[in-house]
């Protein structure tokens, strides 16, 4: 080999080496570096949840479920498949509101209440102007008239 | 192909392309700031706050960019011995750490209006931030040695590491249940139908070109101060050296 060859090999070697030891510790710390869980992970037990400490939830806020008392506010979430009941009590983030994603943090109590202590609104990757949105609305529900 | 790669021959071009980028950079960055801040219209959920976004995507874009092309610079330092490629990467590093700040900094500004918090510890944060301290580094790997041949080179190894980074921050929103949201331009299924409306996406754009064309004028006015600041180093080893 000539030595630039030589070189070439210790780069592949270099970056092969890394690429597997990163590969090897996000495996590892999966638990840690999944930042939240969606309600069929607690149904399907497919993943472990540590549930004896706190840990975050996250789905879509269902229509129509809001419901306030004093400073608690219950809601129930959904990823589509599964459902989950939440309580929250504290101070709302601007972006909650019906059909919005948000990711709580907390722990499920023994009715199976995520009872949250921290609530984020998680905002999706579409953005438009607040006219088209109406329009796309508009077109939403005829859909859902129309048979 | 490396005909430019001499410094002298590179200095002759950079000076016509560092007038180019000046002037695009102005016409982009000003135009592009008016459609931003003025001109575009406010988001149906976010509002006004969406404004940011026009810093906060470019500088992230720019970030990713900078950091690719330096691992560049790295193989071919390593590989050909090509000294302008160390100097590239001593000029790209601070540029390149300052847009990641950049991208830190409006990205918490973001974030506490729209999410409710202005950090959190999910896979793309996290990663950014990762990368923002390989920049910081680099920097210093190149400043640690007395030989500045000896610090591009090791500076050179930490970059060729450090680029496993770059496909864990573009596919952490995809590989992992992450609070910041995924791509709306940048993945398969939104090539084709971009999750950004045409009146946003053009200023989007338009202000990415200008902060492309930035980061090329000051990238060669750095280039050009490396090679001037190695030429007094060799002149200065000269006179003690007899």
């Amino acid at each position: 080999m000539t030595r630039k060859q030589q070189r070439i090999s210790a780069i592949l070697l270099v970056l092969f080496g890394a690429s597997i030891a990163v590969s090897l510790s996000l495996m590892a710390l999966k638990e840690n570096v999944t930042y939240f869980y969606y309600p069929s992970d607690i149904f399907e037990e497919k993943k472990e949840i540590p549930r004896d400490k706190n840990f975050r939830m996250g789905g879509l806020v269902v229509e129509g479920s809001i419901s306030k008392s004093g400073t608690i506010t219950n809601f129930v979430i959904t990823d589509t498949v599964h459902t989950i009941s939440m309580s929250y009590e504290g101070i709302l983030p601007d972006l909650f509101r019906e059909e919005q994603g948000i990711i709580a943090t907390g722990q499920l109590n023994d009715d199976g209440i995520f009872v949250a202590d921290t609530l984020l609104a998680k905002h999706d990757e579409n953005y438009m102007p607040p006219e088209i949105a109406k329009a796309l609305e508009k077109v939403k529900r005829s859909d859902k008239t129309s048979p | 192909m490396f005909g430019y790669a001499n410094p002298k021959r590179y200095q002759a071009l950079s000076h016509y392309i560092f007038i180019a980028a000046a002037i695009l950079a102005t016409l982009f960055l000003s135009f592009g700031l008016y459609l931003a801040l003025i001109a575009s219209p406010p988001d149906y959920q976010q509002s006004e706050t969406v404004r940011i976004m026009y810093v906060h995507v470019p500088a992230a874009w720019l970030s990713m960019f900078i950091y690719a092309s330096m691992a560049v610079a790295a193989l071919v330092l390593t590989i050909w011995k090509h000294t302008l490629a160390g100097f590239y990467i001593r000029a790209a590093a601070p540029i390149g750490a300052a847009f990641t700040a950049a991208c830190l900094i409006s990205g918490a500004l973001w974030g506490q209006p729209t999410w409710g918090t202005w950090w959190v510890w999910d896979a793309r944060l996290t990663s950014v931030l990762i990368l923002f301290f390989l920049y910081l580094g680099a920097i210093a790997l190149n400043n640690a040695y007395d030989n500045p041949d000896k610090g591009n080179q090791a500076s050179a190894w930490l970059v060729l590491v450090g680029s496993v980074n770059l496909p864990i921050i573009k596919f952490s929103v995809e590989w992992w249940n992450t609070l910041h949201q995924p791509a709306s331009l940048t993945s398969l299924s939104k090539i084709t139908s971009p999750g950004i409306h045409a009146d946003m996406l053009t200023p989007l754009l338009v202000m990415a070109v200008g902060f492309l064309c930035l980061y090329s004028a000051l990238v060669i006015l750095r280039l050009d101060n490396e090679i001037l600041s190695r030429k007094i180093h060799v002149l200065r080893l000269r006179t003690i050296n007899g």
